[in-house]
């Protein structure tokens, strides 16, 4: 039940679910509405080439990126309930791995992207391997550690990256032999991949491992107990939002001019990609993406007219953000549809989204077991301590028998 | 044996010096965290406000009232924004870590962008009082005063935060509340009280310990950034909530920083952070850390 970071698992996943989604009433009425303003919006940006100036076209490809590298983090943050501060090091291994492809062996379109994927996924592999047995704050700070090294690697290794001065002259990418020398066709490049990024994300929370991930995300004993590994799903979970943060490097170094530094893959990136997840609502996936825009558009449209402290806007938005939009862009429409969750004070997590509401019929509907635990303000400790026992015993490869009973016990009430 | 410790006498000494600003700086992290599960990512904003109240007081001048008043400014700086940003996290109660670090770092990139419209983004050189602003010799080796002095203030203050935490009532509310804050606030505490002391008190250290630090670092940008990412693995090393492992966190990244630098130039860039990820790996609650967990 791991989940294949190469690009075939759209098939894979799509067909899972096209089997399996069975929307209800209330999702009927309004998947056509979702269907359309999600093509209308396709159309759009397809067009915007066509009309728009070079400057604006090559921010907005800047936009796409940054937005598939939040949507790949909300598949960490909203979806599995891991919030990381290095997942930009992902982020940054792909543009370093695909630009150094792009720059020594070939610009061939999709090349450098795969090579991008594969080598972040691997690293995601490798490093989501440790980081998943620890908890919410020590995950973010594991994160953070493993952010830090890649990033101190990037510095370090110059032969290789660059070092400080960062990785430059990569060639243009290359469809059928022609490297794309305008801007729009660059553009349409990175729109291509990013909305293939985004839909293996969209099709993957949608299928039963997305609903898997919920449940843990919401409660992970109950989980264990109904046979899940949650090691296993939460560590196929990193894999993928990192081999899609690689995919948003792959696009990062394929831009024009691109120049690709160890602070694409340090803390600040990391910063802002959480930045953005939070402020477009974790958890509903096309909030992150405005996020996203919202961020680069503050940061580098409006920041060179603030003499450079878009930051200082930005860190205003943050505050508001967190006080005023609850869950963000998205929780301002999704608030209209649905309660049938526990109010949103007793949820640790932002509230899920309208997939959730739909259950699966393959797979029990986690979220239901939320309201039986007690809000416990942060992290129910004792419940930390059982699963670093549980799973640092573990390897990924062994089978992990049903857990009973005694789980929810652990927990403190 | 002797012979080594000779050659990188210097470079133990700066060690514990990093080490005494590091403790003086995490320790009121760790206690807002382990009290209040705040994980306050503007703290080393407030350090960064304590670089530049000492730049501003002493500016590049060496006095002792200059440095003095400096120091009784950042502290009452701190302690304003401490509670200030303890009021600001009340709300946010409940909802999760996520929240409360996305607004402190929020909080941080305004605060720092504001010191770097007002200050400029140059480096500013902060200088030692007079009587500290040289060098002395120590054992055969000259070494700059004002560290030695670092190293003597940082050890007071570890001992007055160690006596106050353990041996006073006030610290044993501070220790009732890390380890179970509902019980503390069912015997009648209101835990906003003691939260907003706490907050006030270690967002005061972090301020001083920035114009202490500053004779050493100097005043950037970007040096907040630096700082709060030393405290968080002093403090995650150490064991959140912990006075002890905040101290022996400290101690330990100030030799991985200085003496780790000196004998392994090539690997000291990896040695913070694998440090950091080792100590998660092998004890994922930090070498003290289990006193948290128990509650």
């Amino acid at each position: 039940m791991s989940v294949d970071p190469a690009p075939s698992t759209v098939d894979e996943t799509a067909a899972r679910t096209s089997g399996t989604a069975t929307p209800t009433g209330s999702a009927r009425r309004r998947v056509p509405l979702a269907g359309l303003i999600a093509l209308a919006v396709l159309i759009l940006l397809a067009a915007v080439p066509l009309f728009v100036a070079p400057f604006q076209t090559s921010m907005l490809a800047r936009m796409l990126i940054f937005a598939l590298l939040a949507v790949s983090l909300d598949l960490l943050v909203g979806i599995t309930g891991l919030p990381s501060l290095g997942h930009a090091a992902y982020f940054g291994i792909g543009a370093y791995t695909a630009g150094l492809v792009a720059k020594y062996w070939t610009a061939a379109a999709p090349i450098p992207l795969i090579a991008a994927v594969v080598v972040a996924a691997f690293a995601a592999v490798a490093t989501g391997w440790l980081a998943v047995r620890s908890h919410g704050v020590f995950f973010l700070m594991l994160t953070l550690a493993i952010g830090e090294l890649i990033q101190q690697l990037a510095e370090s290794w110059s032969g290789v990256t660059g070092g400080d001065n960062g990785l430059s002259g990569i060639p243009a990418v290359e469809v059928a032999g022609e490297p794309l020398s305008l801007v729009g066709y660059v553009y349409w490049y990175v729109l291509f991949f990013a909305v293939l990024g985004f839909t293996v994300i969209w099709a993957v929370s949608r299928s039963p491992f997305g609903a898997a991930l919920r449940g843990i995300r919401d409660n992970e004993p109950r989980m264990r107990s109904l046979g899940y590994s949650p090691f296993r799903y939460k560590l196929a979970g990193f894999t993928l939002a990192g081999a899609i943060a690689g995919l948003a490097g792959g696009l990062f170094a394929s831009q024009q001019f691109a120049l690709v530094t160890p602070a694409d893959l340090g803390f600040t990136t990391s910063a802002l990609a959480l930045l953005a997840v939070a402020v477009g609502g974790a958890g509903s996936l096309w909030g992150p993406a405005i996020g996203a825009a919202v961020v680069v558009l503050i940061r580098d449209v409006y920041g060179p007219d603030l003499d450079g402290h878009g930051t200082l806007v930005l860190g205003i938005v943050f505050i508001v953000a967190v006080y005023s939009l609850r869950n963000g862009l998205a929780g301002l429409t999704t608030t209209r549809f649905r309660r049938r969750g526990p109010p949103a004070d007793a949820a640790p997590a932002p509230p899920r989204d309208n997939e959730a509401t739909t259950p699966d019929p393959t797979t029990p509907d986690p979220t239901q077991a939320t309201s039986a635990v007690p809000p416990t303000g942060g992290l129910p400790a004792n419940r930390q301590e059982g699963h670093g026992v549980d799973q640092g015993s573990k390897g990924p490869g062994t089978d992990d028998p049903p857990r009973h009973a005694d789980d929810p016990g652990e927990r403190r009430s | 044996m002797t012979e080594w410790f000779a050659d990188n006498f210097v470079s133990i000494l700066n060690g514990l010096a990093i080490g005494s600003l590091l403790f003086i700086l995490a320790v009121g992290l760790s206690l807002v965290f382990g009290m209040m599960d705040v994980l306050n990512l503007g703290h080393g904003a407030l350090y960064l406000i304590g670089a530049y109240v000492g730049y501003q007081f002493t500016g590049g001048v060496s006095s002792w009232s200059g440095f003095l008043t400096a120091l009784a400014v950042a502290a009452v700086f701190g302690a304003v924004a401490g509670l200030i940003l303890s009021v600001a996290t009340q709300p946010l109660v409940g909802r999760g870590h996520l929240d409360q670090a996305l607004l402190t770092l929020g909080v941080a990139l305004v605060v720092a962008e504001v010191i770097s419209i007002i200050f400029g983004d140059d480096v500013q050189n902060v200088v030692a009082p007079p009587g500290l602003n040289e060098s002395i010799q120590v054992f055969g080796n000259t070494y700059p005063a004002y560290r030695l002095a670092l190293i003597g203030v940082g050890a007071v203050l570890a001992i007055i935060v160690w006596l106050v935490i353990e041996k006073t009532s006030l610290g044993a509310l501070i220790r009732a509340s890390v380890s179970d804050r509902e019980m503390v606030s069912a015997v009648g505490v209101d835990n906003r009280k003691v939260k907003a002391g706490v907050f006030a008190f270690g967002s005061m250290l972090a301020a001083v310990a920035g114009v202490l630090g500053g004779p050493v670092y100097g005043a950037r940008t970007g040096l907040d950034e630096t700082v709060l990412l030393l405290a968080l693995v002093v403090i995650v090393i150490g064991g959140l909530g912990s006075v002890r492992g905040a101290l022996i966190g400290a101690l330990v990244i100030g030799q991985v920083e200085s003496l780790g630098k000196a004998l392994y130039p090539d690997f000291a860039s990896f040695m913070l952070f694998g440090a950091l990820a080792l100590v998660l790996i092998v004890r994922p609650r930090g070498l003290f850390g289990s006193r948290v967990g128990a509650g």
